[in-house]
């Protein structure tokens, strides 16, 4: 067997593992794992300007392809630096894989310098994190990381490996075995098969029924199974947020997203139905509003990997525990079986559905002088569209996550990224420039707010070094705009903090970076002008929209109602 | 509704902590748990006393099953029928003179408890039961002499009959 010291085994077996691109910021504890991948043929270290930012990235890269992210970062600050990016990608139930340094375990507990307890940080926000307590655990370690994160309901895992473990004087047998086996874990794949039977002859029977898709067909690689299910009984398909991008939004069955801010129709639809057919989706708090008060009289079938998920907040009457893409594998092995066609009254359904969609509830009123948010998104989805450009795109959070959510027209799995679970504002730019690592020959556009972007704006320089063709849409109102529109309809328009003076010029400052940035105050030319940053296919723009201040995201569910309890401002038609 | 849940988990660092921090992250409470490895040294067992009515124990009991070390997860509401309980009590006990010395003796032999350290003028008395007879002990001997301290171990449970968290 091959001898290597632990700082080698970190590297080699990362490569083996098949990873190639890592984001990280060096610091003591990891300066011999650092020493290694200067050497790596196979792995690109990309370093961040934040540990935060490097997490974000990693995560950015996963989301856009389904693969592991990784980082690294040193112990103390570098550690704890990472905790809203963990949290962030646990709340998604995204695959990242974080190597934090420790000091020397000879130290630990002796509040060394850059000493943190790394595991207990970060415990509540990890899928699991491992503590390398001699070199020896160093190897396994991180594969058993790699295959708790990527399998079952996905996740971040730290693997804290102290200074001491990673000595280069210590060579000791690499262990090459890749299968792994952890006795206490073992995420269920195929659906119960009574169950199966069961959901099929309800989603026949159903009269007016409705697909829920949620994050975890994205995540799950279920898309194609959901639209096959969804043609061959031909169901209106709803999406929670995180689901968005996991059915074709031209396709006609699409209604768009549910919740808080979903569509007119979508909720309607959820609330009228007598049966939600739901696919990886966790029913949260911002889909569902008031619990008690949800669908009626809908029979719930929810399939989902994590049996914690089912029945913990809206009670399933179906419950499957299994992987999507499996689950849905098995559906439509059963409906062939029993020759499953779409029930008689479907048509009836949709006439109901036809109706809803007649609101038209994102129609929006131009306003003289200034640009509308909506506008800005419709746009750009129109022009990606008819250039031909299928964008992954990013968004921080705010009013123009949901903007986006509700304008923004997805065909393919992935292309979107958000932070639906953790609502972390500061996402979007970092993710887009690891969704850009990852699909460099891709558009990656990541819409922001001028509240959002200065969260994680040091990234800039990232862009700068590897001139990475990032567009970022910058939607300028000067104002928190989503926590402003809380005060504007709950608190007497009392603006307690959400007046961003002293905002940045946001021009000048990329062109600090020596990158380009450009101020649109005027939608006279909005399609011309969008048109022209995304045909720039090789240079970063910084695009500042100057956008109205009291425009406020509409639908919008009143708190502790049913989920057609929803606000529709007319002012805004 | 008093709730006995045992689980069977994996030796690992860190592993308690998360049955814990599960807890107190979720807004569950512990009455009060033990912990200890089983015969196999590799495995834990922890048995934790909780408040809660059916649906909120079957919410833990699935969280707590999602951690990555835990094998498996038992949850027994009515102590009285399916799992036998114990706890340990260590009651150290004011006993001067020979009356109130015999009389404390006298109240072990009652209860089957045992007076397992004394000292001129202390007893340690040592006593196993359930929680409910435990509390009674400990109020007998209150009313015979002065308790100086006490300390109990919390719930051990084991499933009665064929129900095995091993198999």
């Amino acid at each position: 067997m091959e001898k290597l010291n632990g700082a080698q085994q970190v590297v080699r077996v990362l490569e083996d593992l098949g990873v190639t691109r890592i984001f990280g910021y060096p610091g003591a504890a990891v300066t011999d794992i650092y020493d290694e991948l200067y050497d790596s043929k196979k792995i690109v270290h990309t370093l961040a300007r934040h540990e935060q930012g490097a997490v974000h990235m990693a995560d950015g890269y996963a989301r856009s392809t389904g693969k592991v992210g990784v980082s690294i970062v040193t112990s103390g600050p570098g550690a704890t630096n990472t905790v809203t990016a963990l949290a962030t990608a646990y709340g998604d139930s995204i695959p990242l894989v974080l190597i934090t340094g420790q000091v020397s375990t000879d130290l630990i507990g002796t509040d060394a310098f850059q000493e943190v307890d790394t595991m207990g940080v970060t415990r509540p926000v990890v899928k699991y994190s491992f503590l390398c307590k001699k070199p020896e655990d160093i190897a396994i370690n991180i594969r058993k990381a790699f295959y708790i994160a990527s399998t079952g309901r996905k996740g971040p895992v730290v693997v804290d490996i102290p200074k001491n473990c990673q000595n280069r004087a210590y060579l000791f047998d690499y262990d090459n075995k890749s299968d792994v086996h952890i006795r206490s874990y073992n995420p269920t794949i195929f659906g119960h098969k009574g169950q199966i039977k069961r959901a099929v002859t309800e989603l026949l029977k159903a009269k007016q029924p409705v697909m829920l898709i949620g994050g975890g067909v994205v995540q799950g690689e279920a898309s194609a199974e959901v639209l096959q299910i969804a043609k061959s009984l031909n169901l209106p398909v709803v999406s929670t947020l995180m689901g968005i991008s996991g059915y074709p939004a031209s396709d006609p069955q699409y209604l768009g997203m549910l919740g808080m801010h979903g569509l007119y129709e979508a909720n309607e639809t959820m609330h009228n139905s007598d049966l939600i057919f739901a696919v990886g989706t966790r029913f949260a708090d911002r889909a569902t509003n008031k619990v008690s008060k949800f669908c009626p009289n809908a029979t719930i079938i929810h399939i989902d990997v994590d049996p914690a998920s089912i029945s913990k907040t809206v009670t399933a009457n179906i419950p499957i525990v299994g992987d999507a893409k499996t689950v849905l594998t098995q559906i439509l092995t059963e409906l062939k079986e029993v020759d499953g066609k779409p029930n008689a009254d479907i048509n009836l359904w949709w006439d109901k559905i036809n109706v809803f969609k007649q609101k038209h509830c994102l129609d929006f009123r131009k306003k003289d002088g200034i640009i509308r948010p909506q506008e800005v998104i419709q746009t750009l989805s129109k022009v990606c569209h008819e250039l031909g450009i299928n964008p992954y795109v990013t968004t921080d959070v705010g009013q123009h996550q949901m903007f986006t959510a509700q304008y923004f027209k997805f065909e393919q799995p992935r292309h979107f990224i958000t932070s639906g679970g953790l609502g972390t504002m500061g996402l979007g730019f970092p993710a887009a420039i690891g969704a850009q690592f990852a699909n460099p020959h891709d558009c990656v556009i990541c819409i922001s707010g001028d509240g959002s972007f200065q969260m994680n704006m040091q990234e800039l320089a990232i862009v700068k070094k590897y001139k990475l063709p990032v567009k970022v849409f910058i939607l300028d109102n000067s104002v928190l705009g989503m926590v402003r529109q809380f005060q504007t309809v709950f608190y007497h328009e009392r603006y307690s903090a959400t007046n961003l003076d002293g905002n940045p010029n946001f021009v000048k400052l990329v062109e600090a970076y020596d990158l380009k940035g450009i101020q649109i105050t005027d939608d006279a030319n909005l399609e011309e002008d969008f048109k022209k940053i995304l045909l720039d296919k090789d240079n970063f723009t910084l695009v500042d929209v100057i956008t109205d201040t009291n425009t406020k995201v509409m639908p919008w569910l009143r708190a502790n109602g049913s989920m057609v309890d929803m606000m529709l401002n007319d002012e805004e038609k | 509704m008093r709730q006995i849940i045992s689980i069977l988990l994996e030796n690992e660092v860190g592993a308690l902590s998360r049955v814990v921090g599960l807890f107190s992250q979720r807004g569950y409470n512990i009455e009060n748990i033990t912990a200890a490895p089983t015969e196999d040294k590799t495995l834990s067992r922890i048995t934790i006393l909780t408040e809660g009515d059916g649906s909120v124990v079957e919410r833990i009991t699935k969280q707590l099953h999602k951690l990555v070390n835990v094998i498996k997860v038992s949850s027994q509401q009515d102590d009285s029928v399916g799992i036998v309980e114990r706890e340990i009590l260590f009651v150290k006990v004011q006993a001067v003179g020979h009356t109130q010395r015999e009389e404390i003796k006298t109240l072990c032999d009652i209860f089957k408890a045992q007076i397992v350290d004394i000292t001129p003028e202390l007893y340690i008395l040592q006593f196993v039961d359930t929680s409910f007879e435990v509390d009674r002990f400990l109020k007998a001997v209150a009313e015979q002499a002065e308790v100086i301290e006490t300390v109990r171990s919390g719930v051990c449970g084991i499933f009665r009959g064929e129900h095995s968290l091993h198999s």
